[in-house]
């Protein structure tokens, strides 16, 4: 009776980029800036775990089944 | 010392209480089949699922070697933060795949998948054995996180370990599933509170951050180790990269990551956890930045057990009934992994052992009751571990243990996006993957700890005959191996004309959710 289900949604494209971007050392293996006092390498890792949050959360709720 | 110990023994025991009421929470009819027991009856909401898996994921073990990393070589420890910031979107779209197929098929572990999928009970056994193997010498390293907590609390002797070994044993074979994720709640506010204090009290108490980092960075530059610093060199980068992804791959296809997964109540479950989890990675890498604050404040190791330093900051910097209170997180979040691991590894041994070559005609109840009784076996085996044999050689195993486990993932996570692999190839990879994992683990020495094998994971590329000082992952070149042999083997088998397994699963099995009438076994889950 319904259509099909299917996982596929351009969204889930949005998914790589928080894969990627703590791959890379080069953006992050620097001691400044610093903030906090915390060198760069800490913070913005650290800050990467927003990235990885907000991606996950759009793509979920883009794709969820309940709506 | 002894508000300390007063404080640690209440928490523990009041924790152990609840493990044991936890039979009696969310019950169903009755809890004597491996679904009730072993899953939890598959009815978990976002909020329990959230706090098993994450108690699950991030364990004791954790909470004392990351630092411990970071506090002996400095920035390359703190690889487990990229590392589970990778993790879950990596894994966002493979998950529910499996939840579906297992849901519709009812399959409980991840060698119950391949089972299915390529019909074959060969490749199913080696990827059991696999998950089997790299379980034990975990949950062993879980008593290492509480025999550090002890050691700092001045407790000599095996026993208490034994006894708070025995009482996790008793819980888990009362109450099943049931009790790692009703004591996950504890636990982790617990583990939320003393972090909080601890990262704005201690470098309060330590002259800030940024002298954090500089008696850190003073501390790698008077050692001669050249790998050390608070940041990476050109050498171990790729060994930071490929280390941090093949963590990533490899920790959902660990069979207690699968069970955690599979007691969801439904895909969206899994996907706003998948988005809420990273939380856990927040604390992680404060939990990790613990390894300079000790350098920092002056702690030294007891005796060569570098994993204590976490708990003797505790103990330094503390007020003693806080730090008893550090410690009892410490302690209760050995024991929730520790649970589910015993459970997911005596799901192993029951559905794809037991089940397969023993008592094929086993029923619902006999396969309960074997698996409370493997996963008794699988902790005492665990506790043998640690009091019998140097604790130092679980920890190789469980290095080893990761290494391993990423051999299963061309058959786990690649089989569930398709069966272009043959069954033949799949085995060959599996063989290969192993064996070359082992062997150039084999061949890493650790001048630190004066091992001249097993020393470490950062495979020297020097080795190969390359002419470079840089490292990777071992884990990740023998999953290239293992990739390798795996389509070559395919080819082959497939132009000998090898005959296929049969598939049992369809492709709209990978999509169905909780609404679709193949999805069974949620009404046994009665939450009400």
């Amino acid at each position: 009776m319904a259509a099909p289900r299917s996982d596929r949604s351009p969204w889930n494209w949005l998914l790589l980029i928080p894969i990627a971007i703590p791959l890379i050392p080069a953006l992050y293996n620097a001691d400044e800036p610093r903030l906090f006092g915390i060198p760069m390498f800490y913070w913005l890792q650290l800050a990467f775990i927003v990235l990885g949050v907000t991606t996950t959360t759009v793509v979920y709720r883009m794709t969820r089944s309940g709506r | 010392m002894n508000t300390e110990i007063v404080v640690f023994a209440v928490l523990f025991l009041v924790v152990s209480g609840m493990g044991f009421v936890a039979a009696r929470w969310r019950r169903a009819d009755d809890l004597a089949s491996l679904h009730e027991w072993g899953l939890g009856g598959r009815s978990f909401g976002s909020w329990i699922t959230w706090f098993l898996v994450g108690g699950d994921l991030y364990t004791a073990y954790t909470f004392v070697a990351v630092p411990a990393l970071l506090f002996g070589a400095g920035a390359t420890g703190f690889f487990a933060l990229p590392y589970t910031v990778v993790t879950y979107p990596l894994v966002f779209l493979v998950m529910i795949r499996l939840w579906s197929v297992s849901h519709v098929h009812g399959l409980v572990t991840p060698a119950d998948f391949v089972r299915a999928r390529f019909g074959s009970p060969t490749l199913a056994l080696l990827v059991a054995l696999t998950g089997i193997v790299a379980t034990m010498p975990y949950i062993a390293l879980q008593l290492v996180g509480i025999e550090a907590v002890l050691k700092t609390m001045g407790v000599r002797g095996d026993l208490p370990l034994i006894i708070a070994f025995a009482i996790l044993a008793a819980y888990t074979y009362q109450s099943g599933l049931r009790a790692p994720a009703l004591i996950a709640f504890v636990k982790d506010s617990l583990i939320y509170l003393v972090i909080l204090v601890a990262v704005i009290y201690i470098p309060s108490k330590l002259g800030g951050w940024g002298a954090i980092f500089d008696a850190a960075q003073a501390k790698f530059d008077a050692t001669p180790a050249p790998g050390d610093g608070i940041l990476l060199n050109s050498n171990n980068q790729l060994q930071y990269v490929t280390l941090a992804l093949g963590s990533a791959m490899a920790l959902f296809l660990y069979p207690h990551s699968v069970t955690g997964v599979l007691a969801a109540k439904n895909r969206d479950v899994i996907k706003r956890n998948m988005s809420a989890l990273p939380a856990y990675s927040l604390l992680l890498g404060l939990i990790a930045l613990l390894g300079y604050m000790a350098i920092a404040a002056g702690i030294k190791p007891i005796g060569t057990d570098v994993n204590t330093v976490v708990p003797q900051l505790f103990d330094v910097m503390f007020p003693d009934w806080f730090a008893g209170v550090a410690f009892a997180a410490v302690g209760i979040g050995a024991l929730v992994p520790a649970a589910i691991m015993s459970i997911a590894a005596a799901n192993l041994f029951t559905r794809n052992i037991y089940r397969e070559y023993i008592r094929p005609d086993a029923t619902d109840a006999q396969e309960a009751s074997v698996s409370k009784i493997a996963s008794l076996v699988v902790k005492v085996g665990a506790v043998l571990c640690i009091l019998l044999i140097d604790p130092q050689f679980s920890i190789d195993l469980q290095l080893i243990g990761g290494v391993i486990i990423l051999q299963t993932l061309p058959s786990v996570a690649l089989g569930l996006f398709g069966r272009w692999f043959h069954r033949g190839g799949l085995i060959a990879g599996w063989v290969a993957g192993m064996g070359s994992g082992l062997v150039m683990l084999y061949n890493i020495a650790n001048p630190a700890t004066k091992h001249a094998h097993f020393g470490g994971s950062a495979f020297p590329l020097e080795k190969l005959g390359l002419d470079t000082k840089m490292t990777i992952y071992a884990g990740f070149l023998a999953l290239a191996v293992n990739l390798v042999v795996a389509v070559l083997g395919t080819w082959l088998a497939r132009a000998i004309k090898m005959a296929e397994g049969p598939d049992a699963t369809r492709p709209e099995d990978y999509v169905a959710d909780r609404d679709d009438p193949r999805v069974h076994d949620l009404e046994v889950a009665g939450s009400s």
